[in-house]
């Protein structure tokens, strides 16, 4: 078996060699040491599950990915896992082998990959979102971090101000130490301005099941009990399954908050953008672009990580649609004592 | 000519199932403006440099095995008509224990990777065997109780990772088990490269694949070729007709659910003892469910279902060379979707072939009675009772043929409901 897997393979190069390349596709050749700032920019981005389409924390990769390419020019090509993502490392691989430079992997869990990959390709630069480069330790990865907790504390400061029944809701997507930032951030702004506020927090699945960023149905069906008990708003950051968060607030005739993008403009649908009082912003485009911009200038450091928080606007609160234009004094004035310091916003529930 | 029939049949199905599915995948690419034949020649790409194509070959390699080790665990239930869906809560459950069993203790190295084997074949075997149980003792379908306890060992699995063997520092971003010491750590097969004058790539081949190897020949043997095997397909093709002639078949229910569940205790060993070598949030999961349609696709036998765990594997690979050349990866999906379906169906027209020539051989009609049924019916009780085997007719050529279903499950569920 091994030895006719190894024929196929040795015939297969030689079809390579015959074969032409697709309209639009790479460039051919290349393979090895693309020159930083060459003229052809060509950028690659893995997905973590979910991939292209969330209309949250991967899209908002993809639209640093075009500000980036309306700017610099080039071409890039994002690539999502298969079914259980076994193969996250080959998809860095395959890109690197490409010739991609520089590579973005979008989400934590590439955490556990990344190590051996960029060991493996000194020449081509790295990024990785939501998981942290110091520990891994080289030159050609940096880590793009968000202060999530802080972006959720504001959520919590909107939900709590804006409740009318004091009691509001979180769903989780997956229960992971990153969502629980989300969750400790939003407990304590929500604490912030009442004390006495009623809190329901739940997951979708537990760690090591990450069916629950992508899975709307479920996500309804959690944000639908607790409506049902009496919450009317509830923060998601749960992904996908946000979708199934604010069809759960339209039939409840509830609100709810976004997340990671401006879920107000992405999420396409009149009827759901009415009951999204506002979006915790995760400027993952922001991330994604200035890389790409300080990867061009030669500027990127390595070895290091880059935390955007609420003082660099590298998290926020999105203000389209007006539903919290009159509470913005207050926001505003939680944002300032976060950057001052004097709030220190828990990462742990 | 026997033989030649048998052989010619046997290859028969895969073989038109393949190429249907082939035909039926271009035409759906064709529909969508993809150029089938460049996703083909692009899947079968494995690069351009020695060491990239040696790195595909042990990326295919190396998800072969757990697909191969999950094909084969649902295989053994099937072949007894037991429709084991419980092997992703088994394998799960078992790979966590084991990791947390092997990180916990400290042995000189085969020793180490040894207990580590066992315990997870042994915590898998346990799981299924409370499926065998429920199912001789109350009557409890096998396929309901799998599921559940799905559900289960995932809650199980996900209250242990994050409580009592939980290993990584507060606040890292994936959850893991403490990490198993290199004692307890399998060697990769990377030398045989070498010996082969190949590139030596970065990736590392699994060292498991021989276990799979063994564990395949095993099972293989144990099957065909003892008294334990002919009880276990005897009673997977008639329940009754097995009790009768002494085959206990409530203990065969109980010996095949834990022969079952041990060996898919060992899906997670290749990626555990080989690469990860802890337990994570991100530990693959879902290889219990292709495990179902990998066995379909090996029709149950050893050698099939390694010829299939192959070729998903080799679709898998290809998934992400498809997206970098701009296709989209739902070809791949497609592709195996249909192939899945082909084999069904490919299987079902085999069978109505052989027991034709059957019938025509010698005078059995008998043993295939009240099996007129067409359409989805059918595929969902071929698929239900794939444990397959001859009907009666083994040695004239039906060798590969299937009975339906629904005569012969009824017929269990009353006895095991008594």
């Amino acid at each position: 078996m091994k030895a006719a897997a190894l024929l196929l393979a040795g015939s297969m190069a030689l079809a390579a060699c015959a074969s032409d390349e697709p309209a639009g596709g790479s460039g051919g050749g290349g393979g090895g040491g693309a020159e930083a700032g060459g003229e052809d920019l060509r950028i690659g981005l893995a997905f973590d599950t979910g991939g292209r389409g969330d209309r949250s924390f991967n899209d908002a990769a993809v639209a640093g990915l075009e500000a980036a390419k309306e700017e610099h020019g080039g071409e890039f090509r994002d690539i999502s896992p298969n079914a259980d993502a076994s193969n996250r490392a080959d998809l860095l691989t395959q890109l690197a082998d490409e010739g991609y430079n520089p590579i973005i992997a979008v989400g934590f869990a590439y955490g556990e990959v990344i190590g051996d990959v960029v060991e493996q390709y000194p020449d081509t630069t790295f990024a990785i979102i939501d998981s942290s480069a110091a520990e891994v330790g080289a030159d050609n990865l940096t880590g793009l971090l968000f202060s999530e907790e802080q972006g959720s504390f504001l959520a919590g400061v909107a939900a709590a101000t804006k409740s009318e029944t004091g009691h509001i809701g979180f769903v989780g997507g997956v229960e992971t130490p990153l969502i629980q930032k989300f969750e400790a951030g939003y407990v304590a702004g929500a604490q912030a301005v009442n004390p006495q506020i009623i809190i329901d927090r739940q997951y979708i699945s537990p760690a090591g099941d990450f069916t629950g960023f992508n899975d709307p149905a479920r996500g309804k069906l959690v944000a639908q009990g607790m409506y049902e008990a009496g919450a009317d708003i509830v923060y998601h950051a749960a992904g996908g399954s946000g979708q199934g968060v604010f069809e759960a607030a339209a039939d409840a005739g509830a609100r709810a908050i976004g997340v990671d993008s401006d879920q107000y403009q992405t999420v396409g649908d009149p009827r759901l953008q009415a009951v999204i009082l506002t979006s915790m912003l995760k400027r993952v485009d922001t991330a994604v672009s200035s890389f790409i911009d300080s990867y061009v200038d030669g500027s990127v450091e390595g070895g290091a990580d880059i935390t955007y928080d609420l003082e660099q606007d590298g998290v926020g609160l999105a203000t389209s649609g007006g539903f919290i234009d009159d509470i913005q004094d207050t926001v505003d004035d939680y944002r300032q004592q976060i950057i001052d310091g004097e709030i220190e916003v828990p990462t742990t529930p | 000519m026997n033989v030649l029939r048998r052989i010619g049949l046997s290859l028969f199905a895969p073989v038109l199932a393949v190429v249907v599915a082939v035909l039926i995948s271009s035409a759906v690419m064709a529909a969508l403006q993809v150029n089938p034949l460049r996703v083909f020649e692009i899947m079968v790409d494995f690069g351009d440099t020695p060491s990239q194509q040696v790195t595909a070959l042990v990326v295919v390699l190396n998800r072969a095995v757990p697909l191969f080790l999950a094909g084969l665990a649902v295989a053994i239930a099937f072949r007894m008509g037991l429709f084991n869906i419980g092997v992703e809560g088994q394998y799960r459950l078992a790979t966590i224990l084991a990791a947390g069993a092997g990180a916990a203790v400290a042995l000189p190295g085969p020793l180490h990777v040894l207990l580590i084997v066992v315990v997870a074949m042994v915590v898998a075997a346990i799981w299924a065997g409370i499926v065998a149980v429920l199912k001789v003792t109350r009557g409890v379908s096998e396929v309901i109780s799998s599921i559940m306890l799905n559900v289960i060992a995932l809650g199980v699995a996900s209250f242990l990772l994050t409580g009592p063997l939980r290993g990584s520092p507060e606040g890292a971003s994936i959850i893991a088990t403490a990490d198993i010491p290199e004692s307890g750590w399998m060697p990769s097969l990377n030398g045989v490269f070498g010996l082969l004058g190949l590139a030596n790539p970065p990736r590392q081949l699994y060292g498991f694949l021989v276990v799979a190897v063994v564990v395949g020949v095993l099972i293989g043997v144990l099957l065909n070729r003892t008294r334990f095997g002919f009880d276990l397909r005897a009673a997977g093709l008639s329940p009754s007709a097995a009790s009768a002639s002494g085959v206990d078949s409530r203990g065969m229910v109980i010996k095949t659910m834990l022969l079952s569940g041990a060996v898919a205790g060992l899906i997670g060993m290749p990626d555990l003892l080989g690469s990860t070598h802890s337990y994570t949030t991100d530990f693959t999961s879902g290889l219990g469910f292709l495990g179902i349609a990998v066995a379909l696709l090996g029709r149950n036998k050893p050698v099939g279902i390694a010829l299939g765990a192959l070729l998903f594997a080799f679709l898998d690979r290809s998934l992400v060379p498809l997206q970098i050349q701009d296709f989209p990866a739902s070809v791949v999906t497609i592709i195996q979707g249909t192939i899945v379906l082909a084999v069904v169906v490919a299987n079902e027209v085999v069978r109505r072939v052989a027991r034709r020539s059957a019938e025509r051989g010698s005078a059995t009609g008998a043993a295939v009675a009240g099996d007129g049924s067409t359409g989805p019916g059918q595929a969902a009780s071929g698929a239900a009772s794939i444990g397959g085997g001859a009907d009666g007719g083994e040695g004239t050529g039906a060798g590969e043929s299937r009975t339906t279903g629904a005569g012969q499950r009824s017929d269990e569920r009353q006895e095991t409901g008594a």
